[in-house]
Parts: C-alpha cells; structure tokens; sequence
C-alpha cells in the first residue's frame, strides 16, 4: 500500500482539466503543466528509490477486497520506465514551450496542446503501472487518444494522410487487444496479471500459446516490431517536431515494456525465442536499410527507431536475466538518445527551414552548437564507443553469445551489421547537411532539379497523358499527386543557400529549445558515467521479472488465486 | 463452459464485414468497419462471460448470476469506440474539405518509388517502347508493355 503509486497518473490528469479551464490563459497552462510534470519527475525518483530498496510498491484502487478492484503495481522495471518517461515528457514540454506551439500566437491557436500532452503522459504513466490486462488496454486508448490529437494538430493535408493511417492501424491493434482480452477471461476468468501469472500456468499449452501470439502480436504493432511496423516511419515524421520526439521515444517504448511484461510474468515457461528472434533480426536489418535509403532525415530516423526496436526485441527474445537487463537498459538508452535527436531536427528544421539532405548543407559552421547537438546523439545512436548505445549493444551481445545457437549468432551479426549502418546513415546525414558548404548543397540540388526538368519525366509528363509503371497505367493527375505528398512534407522549397542570400535565416534560436535538447543529450552522455549502477539496476530489475514470485505475493498478499 | 454459438455466428458475421469494409479505400467505409468489427468485439466479450442468467445482484434467490465482469468491460469498450468514431469522422470531413474526397492516400514511399520509377529511363517498370515506337496519343496505353 502506498498512495505514491497512482499520483503519476493522477496528477497529469488533474493538470489536463486544468490547463482545459484556462485555456485562454497560456502562462497559466504553461506554469500548470511544467509544475506537473517536474512534481511526476520526482515522485518517480521517489518510487524509483522505493521499490530498490522495500520491493514492489502496489496499490488497490478504491479498497475493494484483494482479487476484485484495479490494482497499479510499481516493481523495480516500472518505476525505471517510469523515471525515464517523466524525464523525457518534462524536457519535450519545456522544448515546446520554447518553439511557441502552445497558444501564444493568434494564428496557431493550439490552445490544446497542453492538455493533450499531459493526457498523453498520464496515459503512459499508467500504462507502466497497470496490474491487469483491462487497465492496460484502457492507458493505451488514453494515450492513443492523445496522440491521435497531437499528430493531426492543425489539420494540415499531409497530417491528416498521416494521422489517417495511424488511427486506423492503431484502431485496429486495439480491436485485437480486445479480442485477446476477451479469449483471455474466458480461458481463465481473470484479467489481474498477478492471478494470471497463476491461472495461465494451468492451461493446456496449446490454448495458453494462442492467448500469448495474440498479446504478441498487438503489442508488435505498438512496439514497430517488423512486419508490424509499416506504419511508423510513415506517420511520424509529419507531425511537430516534438510531437514526433515524445512519440518516438515513449509510445514504441510502451510496447516493448509490455512485451517484456507479458512475457515474464505470464507466459516464462514459452519464451517463443525462435520466433522473437526472427523478428528481431528482421526488424534490425530490413529497419536500417530503411533507413539508408531516406534522403530526409526525420524519416531516416524514423526507420532507426524501427531497426533498434529489434535490439530490444533481441533481449527478450533470449529470456535469460543477462537479456532482459540488455533490453531493459537498451530502452532506456533508446528513450533519451531518439527523442534528443527528433529535438535536434526540430531545430535544424526552424534554422534551416528544411530536414531534407538536398537542401541542406553548412549547418556546422553556420551553427556550430547545433552541430555538437547532433553530431553526440548520432554516433551514440550508432554505438561507438564509449558511450550508452556501445554499452548497450556489448551487453546484447554478450547475452546472446551466451546462448550460443546458430539463430542467436546471426542476430548478433544483424546486431553489428545494423550498428555500422546507422554509423553509415549518421555520417551520411552529417557530411551532407552538417559538413558541405551551402554553395555545394545549392549546385546539387540545382542540378537535380535541372537533370528532372530535362530528363525523361519531365517530358513524359508533358507530352503524355500516361506512364506505365509496372504493371499499372498512371495518368499525369497521379504522378503529380505524387510529387505533392513528397512536397507536403518539406517546410520550404528552397534550399539553405537561396534562404541565407535572401537573408530570412532566422540567426538565433530559442534558448529554451536548445537548452531542453542539450540537456537531453548531456543526460544520454551521463547514462554513460554512470552505466555502471544503471547495469547493476536493470540485472535486479531482469532477475525480478524471471522470477515472478515476487510481483505475484507482493499484489496478491492473500495468496488469492 | 458452454458458449452460446449464436452469439458467436453474429461476431463471427460482424468481425467478417468489418474486415471487408477495412480493406475499402474510403475512410467513411474504414470507419463503418471499424464500429461493426468493434460491435463484433463485443459480442465475444458477452461470450466469454458464460452462460447468462439472473442480473449480478446480491441476495436473489440463489439461482445463478451472469458474470458482471465482462459487460463493465463491453461498456467501457463502447465508450472508446465512441470516441474513436467521433474522431474518424472529424478526420473524414476535414479530408473531404482538403481534398473533396476522404480516400486514404498513398504513402509516401509507394508515391516515391512511383515516381523514381517514372522518372528512371533505366528501369525495367518504366516502358521504354512506347516513347520510341509510338507518338500515336490515342492507342490505348494498357495494350503494351505489361509483363505476363
């Protein structure tokens, strides 16, 4: 019993219907939603600290007698996740502030922002504490409904192209998780995850792997586990920038904890590791070439955040403490490292009027702090050492080593060969738009346009009504409708040298948003000072979830079943 | 447990249409799917909680109850699902304000491999022959070039 553990989802809340009331007042909702998130930050350092020291902290909703209410349970992964989120939340907030995306301009006014943020992280808050199956599904539809509002924000085309997709796919996943939940009471007549821990056990194999591909299979397509991940890299990167940060590094992260989740405490005696390990190494390689292959780069980094998705999945898949204190440590190096640099994109785009790499060019020296902001997260998103990504993939590594199958090598190989490709993405993103002169990204883009306008599509268009392509028969209306989805996505349509010679650069940026972004990435630099004690966590953290007496005695203290 | 197979025939019934109608191009479509798969949910739901029978109230007459459980479930879950609705609705409409029609686009990597396709003199998925053979603009443009 301890009245902390609901306060991080309360309080969001009580703080969404206040900043709602003064929504004509945004120093008041800015001040109300900061002090929010500040006050959730600590209450999780404190539960953090708590379940460290005295075990799972649990908390029956409303008294009812044990197996009947809700029950919200921090154990030593929940309160880490928790910790991590509230930070992150905090410094989106404080970078959006900084950017003026929350009412203060007459022509924007998202006076919903706010609220909307603080139901977003109140949704991922209890996510993280749920102790059964309904109040899960319910934290996702809360923080799904905000996204949903966050992503479409404005309604502009190419968000409502965007956001339809990602409703509808998310829509859908919910769908499933019903159905799951449905097959789940049924089988057992209990959706508490402590009395499941139990009742599973009993089930014939067959029936209990049934309900297990189910959760799994909703849960892959929160967490952009490849095949699931389709819709990711194409809904993310039109949204504000740090709509996409928050997104980036909190919602995929909520579907690899209850994966971890559900597999620990429900379903230990099927890790399905062949299966997990498949989807890993898929969702590792066909994820990066993704990547390498983009030209913009929230879209390239979109498709990292799919290919290191696999990493976690690696850890899990394995189900050894070594793993799961991997994966564990991987998604909380992940969490800080894709929203700081989605932050920093956010800032070259308000520099540069652009994220594309044709346009860019000479950032580094027009902005060398800019530079420093990204050039840090990108090589530790590629893992050179010493810094958190390269601690995290060795201890991946060494888990998987240790296991020794043919499967688990490869995965490790995929691991190295992913590692190297986002260097090789990173680099790409750095020389073009960090490195080159403006002048250099000018002629490039000229020529490109120029080889266009002479080249065969150029005529095709104007000459001909139709274009074969494969199979099919476009017309010109097509082909332009085409051009103007990959249009939609860019701000500007000049490039960074025609911006600087008309002079509409904007030369400063806010101090705010910089400094939200640099203390992002000086707190993914000090994951590394202080790895050590953050490794000894997670290994306690693993050993609890392989061992899940604990959870189970500490909800149910009466040993109900 | 015994389950009632009629209820599970309608979900059946419904979960299928709501797929079909998933699969059309209008979101308006999409969103009649979604409300029938989500009402298809929900009849499992009434499944799995076995055998109906007297309304959950304490102190009857020691006939059987039906379990409460799965219909707070059901109740919350048609909530969201009017929400959801809500929300699709309002995307429809603003699509069709942008747009005058509220078709699901392309993505943007289909409409870039399009495009790199048609614009690639050097791509096999790019029918060269009708540039160089025929200037006549009204052969029929599905009779060359489509591979068997």
């Amino acid at each position: 019993m301890n009245a902390l553990v609901p306060l991080p989802v309360i309080l969001p809340l009580l703080g969404a219907g206040l900043t709602l009331m003064a929504s004509r007042e945004p120093r008041l909702q800015r001040a109300v939603s900061t002090t929010v998130l500040a006050v959730v930050v600590v209450i999780a350092a404190i539960l953090l600290h708590q379940t460290d020291a005295h075990g799972p902290q649990v908390i029956w909703i409303g008294a009812w007698k044990e197996p009947l209410g809700i029950s919200l349970v921090a154990d030593r992964l929940a309160a880490l996740m928790l910790l991590v989120s509230a930070v992150v939340t905090l410094a989106v907030l404080v970078y959006s502030i900084g950017q003026g995306m929350t009412g203060d301009e007459r022509e924007t006014p998202v006076t919903i922002y706010h609220p909307t943020f603080l139901v977003l992280s109140a949704g991922v808050s209890n996510a993280f504490l749920a102790g059964d199956l309904f109040n899960l599904f319910v934290s996702f539809e809360i923080l799904l409904f905000a996204s949903y509002v966050l992503l479409t924000l404005g309604g502009t085309g190419a968000r409502i192209r965007a956001g339809t997709i990602y409703v509808v796919v998310n829509v859908l996943s919910s769908t499933l998780f019903l159905v799951s939940i449905a097959a789940v009471y049924a089988a057992t007549g209990s959706l508490n995850l402590a009395q499941l821990a139990g009742r599973l056990d009993d089930l014939p194999p067959s029936v209990s792997l049934v309900l297990q591909l189910l959760l799994l299979v909703t849960f892959s397509i929160k967490a952009a586990v490849f095949p699931l991940s389709f819709w990711l890299p194409d809904s993310y990167p039109t949204a504000p920038a740090p709509v996409t940060a928050v997104f980036a590094g909190l919602l995929t992260k909520v579907g690899v904890y209850t994966i971890i989740r559900t597999q620990t405490l429900l379903f230990p005696s099927s890790p399905l590791t062949d299966v997990l390990l498949w989807a890993a190494l898929l969702t590792l390689v066909i994820g990066i070439l993704g990547a390498v292959a983009q030209s913009e780069m929230k879209r390239m980094l979109s498709f990292t955040l799919v290919s290191h998705i696999g990493y976690m999945v690696f850890g899990v898949a394995l189900a050894t403490t070594a793993g799961y204190s991997g994966a564990i440590f991987y998604v909380v190096h992940h969490i800080t490292i894709q929203t700081a640099l989605f932050l920093v994109l956010g800032l070259v785009e308000r520099r540069a009027g652009s994220t594309s790499l044709i346009k860019l060019g000479g950032l580094a020296r027009i902005a060398p702090l800019l530079g420093l902001l990204f050039f840090v997260p990108a090589m530790n998103l590629a893992g050179i050492p010493p810094m958190s990504g390269f601690l995290g993939k060795v201890a991946l590594t060494d888990a998987g080593l240790r296991i020794g199958t043919p499967l688990a090598y490869a995965v490790v190989a995929a691991g190295m060969l992913t590692s190297l490709l986002t260097l090789y993405a990173v680099a790409k993103a750095w020389n073009l738009a960090f490195w080159r002169t403006p002048e250099q990204a000018h002629e490039t883009a000229q020529h490109l346009s120029d080889a266009g306008r002479r080249g065969r599509f150029g005529q095709v268009v104007q000459h001909r009504d139709h274009v074969h392509v494969g199979a099919h028969t476009y017309g010109a209306r097509d082909l332009d409708e085409a051009r103007s989805i990959l249009d939609e996505d860019d701000v500007s349509h000049q490039d960074l040298h025609q911006l600087m010679e008309e002079g509409s650069v904007p030369s400063r940026l806010p101090r705010t948003m910089v400094g939200a972004t640099a203390a992002l990435v000086v707190l993914s630099l000090g994951l590394t000072a202080v790895a050590g004690p953050v490794f000894g966590y997670t290994g306690r953290a693993a050993h609890d979830l392989l061992d899940r007496g604990l959870y189970v005695s500490s909800v149910l203290s009466g040993g109900s079943r | 447990m015994s389950a009632s197979l009629s209820l599970i025939l309608a979900a059946a019934g419904m979960i299928g249409c709501g797929v079909y109608l998933l699969l059309e191009r209008s979101l308006t479509r999409v969103l009649v799917g979604l409300v029938m798969l989500g009402n298809g949910v929900n009849l499992l739901f009434l499944v799995s909680g076995g055998p109906a029978g007297r309304a959950p109230i304490v102190g009857g007459d020691g006939s059987p109850m039906s379990d409460p459980l799965p219909q707070a479930l059901v109740l919350t879950a048609i909530v969201i699902s009017l929400g959801t609705t809500a929300f699709v609705l309002a995307m429809a409409y603003r699509s069709w304000q942008l747009t005058d029609h509220d078709d699901v686009q392309d993505d943007v990597e289909d409409a870039a491999i399009r495009r790199l396709a048609a614009a690639d003199e050097a791509s096999d998925s790019f029918d060269l022959s009708r540039e160089d053979t025929a200037d006549d603009e009204l052969e029929a443009p599905q009779d060359e070039g489509r591979p068997a």
